[in-house]
């Protein structure tokens, strides 16, 4: 399966973006950090940790404040590219419960511009469990579609069709000795784990402990995020932190 | 300007006791010595340049312990004098060198250091108690600044001493010192100041640095100057093959590693009594050590030393040194100052010294005593060192010194000055604006800037103003009209001492010993697996390992098993030789001195004489084969070499500012259509490689030389390159930690996991795309500037090189571009099948570069 996906990757890496299986419903991968599941025209991105910049100022540690935007606009561009119904955040939107009052009334009038602009989902998340309801949009524990369960933190195996994010994903691997670490986007083909999509979100190695439960083994591919396009590589290949 | 010694005072101006101890040692005070005393008598501040050896620090000090001796007996001590030093293990030496005359002439003097291992009870009761004479280091001035009682701890001082003040002024530190003593200034305003110096190129740089500075329009204060009579001519030679006779062994074309020379280095250990090996690198300090062991037949005790061992190894090491039972230690820079070790009869310098100062830095180490010459072997490591050897030779014979980068006060260090003046006590911007601008460093510093960095400490001085309410700093009495600026809580005074100092340490990683074969060590719990602890290692050369990779470290071969923590995991590996061949490229970049005395010996043919057979070879058939560089001119090769073509060029500008230059050419060939493949740079040359001949475009007039080298960079977009590599990233970390954006990590901190942590590239990122002109980003183009990327020096040279671009158009390639190619694809060589295949390929350049038809 996935061979013959990475050659479909060399013909047109351009046209069209990779795509991924997930208990036969089939996502394009965005080298943004998204997932695109065409058929149901629905966008997923997890992480957003809105406001975390301003969580460290509050702490002493100004962080330049433009984290927020920098996040926004890049769910602007995609929504405007793709044009989808329905968007689903799996989570951790928002760096902590004040998040939305600390958010600049620029960036809180944009954010909630497009929110309204279709059928927005918050799924509720550790940092986020109540998600501030200036921004419209539902709230929920978790969202079927098909096969599909969209959660924000990933239930130990066995958890067929899951959708979600919490971990932060990334991956490192060698090539011709330089090692490359991204954030990545983790799937054995039943579930996937999503990379974090917030512009001052950090990242865990998909060979951490803490994915022990959900991706036992090496049976699993991390898709790794360039700056074109998202690189499939085996779990035996990659290295850890 | 410099009339040494003028108005120098006889003996008698010493107090009795002094005098008697200079007679009962058959002693005289020496001119300097009695000149500083003469000009502290007229409460003048003084810089004093002398060569190792020559009572540097004595003189330093007569003053003050003439003072402290004379005085009425005081009611309470008070802080008299302040000796600030580089390193702190030089501020525990000096403080021993001091006690023993004090002690001696029965005087009452109170002497204490202070440094980051002095325990916290002593800190504390030092500050309720000050001694008399304090020794300490720039960070631990700048801390004691911060606290409210500063102005009362620091108003009775008389003296500040600077030890070592070249090593120190031109840098980040001499900036946070510089603002410091413009503090003192202030608190103590009958302070005198004496720099200690070795030679240096432009001492006004040191006397401007030593003075308070007036406004700008009024001109600018010098301090005073003496100059010790120079010491015994240095006895230098550069060792190469045929000074052993040995036919069999090749200088090699390119490498830093020396390996052909270390049986005559071996030699040189037996011949002496007690011999420094100086190396450029952590690196190149292993492989030496390392090998030099399997030389070593006669189990000499030969030990290491590096800035990356476990403090009580190096603690070791230096007490070994100072018992004299060790007959060599091979170290990096870690040794290049301070500590008096007496016995050592001579320094062997491994690779090109890079800089006509280091070089005397380093030879000095050899032999106190003043009137015996000082001995040192050069070690060129390839056919270009050699020439920078001798060029380097010529130049310590004469004295000469490399000249001094002017330097403006970084903008991240003041930041951290700001933030320690707020902790201390309330400030009004307007009188420390003034305060700042007295620091030589910061006279040009403009009111916006200053501003700029004011309100960056207080809220991030974001043009989004988000964060008022976070601010650190706060109006003083607000409600009162009171609005000077004091820290908003003690949080953020904890968060300032946390994070004092310039130096930022790449971040490392604990290396220790674990038995072999353990779990899957990613994230695993791993306490139970350590063994001996080693030392520690660069984070980002750990990055590069796979487990299983053997490569040196405390002058043993390990093997990588994996990552626990914040710990490297090692087993002993049974290998001779290390799988990962370390980077030993130098990390000093060539200076601008020593690299125009290379091209003069280029240029120079009776100046040959003086090379090894080889060398001169290989100059005479470049001389056949295409032409030698000049003095002032750029000397441009293309030629086609597989299905591609080559330029190389000689700028002789170093590594950095060669990397800079090579992205500048690789954009402009592109725009011209030359379709440029890659380029690889080295300390001398620069090559790169393309689809198209660059020789054949510039006949044609589609791309003139003149064009490819024009002075003018604006619209090459090299900003934008630059802002993406990663040396620029770097340099924002270092920004970002030392103006107190974000917190140093620690060891331990990090135990939450990666992902709760935010990396400094994101916050580069993000603030480059939403604030590109924020005055943290101007700290970093700044820093990278001068430094790492050596733009300006890349200026320099096209503007040099003006009109001056001599083209040769080869059929192959020159002996003098055999070195630069041979280090393409030296990234990715692993172990010893592309070490064979690289030797193979390696000499057929070289019989195609040398065949004479």
């Amino acid at each position: 399966m996935y061979g013959r996906m990475k050659d479909r990757r060399r013909e047109s890496r351009l046209a069209t973006h990779p795509s991924l299986r997930v208990c036969g419903a089939r996502f394009d991968l965005m080298p943004e950090g998204a997932a695109w599941l065409a058929d149901e025209r629905l966008l997923v991105v997890a992480d957003l940790h809105f406001e975390k910049g301003s969580a460290f100022a509050a702490r002493g540690v100004a962080l330049p404040p433009y984290d927020t935007r920098a996040t926004i606009a890049r769910l602007e561009a995609l929504v405007e590219k793709l044009k989808p119904q329905t968007l689903v955040a799996l989570g951790d939107s928002f760096h902590d419960r004040e998040a939305g009052h600390r958010m600049s009334p620029e960036d809180a009038a944009r954010l909630a511009r497009l929110s309204r602009s279709l059928d927005w989902v918050w799924i509720a998340g550790n940092h986020d469990p109540v998600p501030p309801r200036a921004f419209g949009g539902a709230v929920m524990e978790e969202l079927r579609v098909g096969p599909l369960t969209f959660r924000h933190e990933p239930r130990a195996a066995p958890s067929t069709g899951e959708v979600a994010g919490h971990l932060h994903p990334c991956a490192a691997v060698r090539v011709r000795g330089r090692r490359l670490r991204r954030r990545c986007f983790a799937s054995d083909g039943t579930r996937m784990i999503m990379p974090a999509f917030g512009a001052y979100a950090g990242g865990l190695n998909v060979l951490d402990a803490a994915y022990g439960d959900l991706l036992p083994g090496f049976d699993f591919h991390a898709w790794m995020m360039g700056a074109k396009t998202v690189i499939p590589v085996s779990a035996r290949r990659l290295e850890g932190d | 300007m410099m009339k040494p010694l003028a108005g120098a005072p006889d003996a008698e101006t010493l107090p009795p006791a002094f005098t008697r101890w200079f007679e009962a040692r058959g002693w005289r005070p020496r001119a300097h010595q009695l000149a500083l005393l003469a000009l502290a008598r007229q409460g003048k501040s003084a810089l004093l340049i002398a060569p190792t050896g020559a009572g540097k620090t004595l003189a330093g000090f007569l003053p003050s312990l003439a003072d402290l001796a004379t005085r009425s007996a005081p009611k309470k001590r008070a802080l008299h004098t302040l000796y600030i030093s580089p390193l702190k293990a030089l501020a525990v030496d000096v403080k021993r060198n001091l006690e023993m005359p004090i002690a001696e002439m029965g005087l009452d003097i109170s002497i204490e250091t202070r440094t980051g291992d002095t325990p916290q009870n002593r800190r504390q009761r030092q500050r309720r108690e000050p001694p008399d004479i304090l020794m300490t280091t720039p960070e631990q001035l700048a801390l004691l600044l911060s606290y409210p009682d500063a102005g009362a701890f620091f108003g009775s001082l008389a003296h500040v001493v600077l030890d070592e003040l070249h090593a120190l002024a031109n840098s980040k530190r001499g900036d946070l010192l510089a603002l410091g003593l413009a503090r003192l200034a202030k608190l103590a305003p009958c302070l005198r100041r004496t720099g200690l110096s070795a030679t240096v190129a432009e001492p006004d740089a040191l006397r401007r640095y030593l003075m308070p500075q007036p406004p700008e329009r009024d001109g600018e204060s010098l301090s005073e100057v003496v100059v010790a009579p120079p010491g015994a001519l240095p006895e230098i030679s550069v060792l190469t093959p045929a000074d052993e006779g040995d036919e069999e062994i090749r200088i090699p074309w390119s490498g830093h590693s020396a390996r052909h020379a270390l049986p005559a280095v071996y030699e040189a250990i037996r011949a002496n009594r007690t011999t420094l090996v100086f190396v450029n690198t952590r690196s190149q300090a292993e492989f030496v050590f390392q090998e030099l062991w399997r030389l070593n037949e006669d189990a000499l005790p030969i030990a290491l030393h590096h800035g990356s061992l476990a403090a009580e190894v190096r603690r070791k090491v230096e007490a070994a040194m100072s018992a004299g039972t060790l007959r060599a230690v091979v170290c990096t820079s870690t040794l290049d100052l301070g500590i008096d070790w007496g016995e050592v009869d001579l320094v062997v310098n491994m690779g090109a010294p890079k800089g006509a100062s280091r070089l005397l830095q380093r030879i000095g180490r050899a032999n106190h005593r003043l009137d015996d010459p000082s001995r040192a072997v050069l070690v060129p490591a390839n056919r270009f060192e050699v020439l920078e050897c001798e060029a380097a030779r010529a130049a310590a014979i004469e004295g000469a010194q490399d000249g001094m980068i002017a330097r403006t006060g970084a903008l991240d260090v003041l930041a951290q000055h700001i933030l320690g003046c707020a902790c201390s006590a309330p400030f009004d911007p307007d009188d420390l604006y003034g305060e700042v601008r007295s620091a030589a460093p910061y006279r040009g510093l403009t009111r916006d800037d200053f501003d700029k960095v004011v309100a960056f400490v207080s809220t991030g001085g974001y043009a989004l103003k988000n964060y008022d309410r976070f601010a650190r700093l706060r109006p003083n009495a607000k409600a009162e009209g009171d609005m000077r600026l004091r820290a908003a809580s003690p949080s953020v005074i904890q968060q300032y001492r946390m994070n004092v100092g310039t130096i930022v340490e790449a971040p490392m990683l604990k290396v220790r010993m674990t038995k072999r074969g353990g779990r899957r060590p990613v994230g695993g719990p791993g306490r139970n697996m350590g063994g001996r602890y080693l030392g520690e290692i660069e984070e980002y050369f750990i990055d590069q390992l796979a487990p299983g990779d053997t490569f040196l470290f405390a002058g043993q071969v390990l093997r990588f098993e994996g990552l626990a923590e914040t710990e490297a995991l090692v087993t002993k590996s049974n290998a001779a030789e290390p799988m990962i061949p370390s980077y030993y490229g130098g990390k000093f970049p060539l200076s601008t001195y020593l690299a125009g005395r290379v091209r003069r010996l280029f240029a120079h043919r009776e100046a040959w004489a003086a090379l090894p057979a080889p060398v001169r070879e290989w100059l005479e058939i470049q001389a056949w084969r295409s032409v030698l560089p000049g003095e002032n001119n750029l000397l441009v090769e293309t030629f086609p070499r597989g299905d591609r073509f080559y330029l190389v060029c000689y700028p002789f500008e170093g590594r950095l500012a060669h990397q800079t230059l090579g992205m500048l050419l690789t954009r402009r060939l592109d725009r011209a259509g030359a379709r440029p493949l890659g380029f690889v740079a080295s300390e001398y040359a620069l090559a790169i490689w393309c689809l198209r001949d660059p020789g054949m475009m510039h006949e044609r007039h589609e791309l003139p030389l003149g064009e490819l080298f024009a002075e003018d960079m604006l619209g090459d977009d090299l900003d934008a390159w630059l802002a993406e590599s990663s040396l620029l990233k770097r340099t924002f970390r270092d920004c970002a930690i030392i103006s107190g954006l974000i917190e140093r990590r620690y060891p331990g901190m990090e135990k939450t996991g990666r992902q709760v942590t935010f990396s400094s590239d994101l916050i580069y990122n993000v603030l480059r795309e939403h604030e590109p002109d924020h005055i943290l980003l101007r700290a970093t183009w700044n820093d990278a500037a001068t430094g790492l990327l050596d733009v300006g020096r890349v200026a320099e040279m096209l503007k040099r090189v003006k009109g001056r671009i001599q083209l040769k158009r080869l059929d192959r390639v020159s002996p003098l571009a055999v070195p630069v190619l041979l280090d393409i694809g030296k990234v990715s060589v692993r172990g010893d099948a592309d070490e064979a295949l690289l030797s193979e390929a390696a000499d057929d350049l070289i019989a195609e570069a040398t065949r004479l038809v």
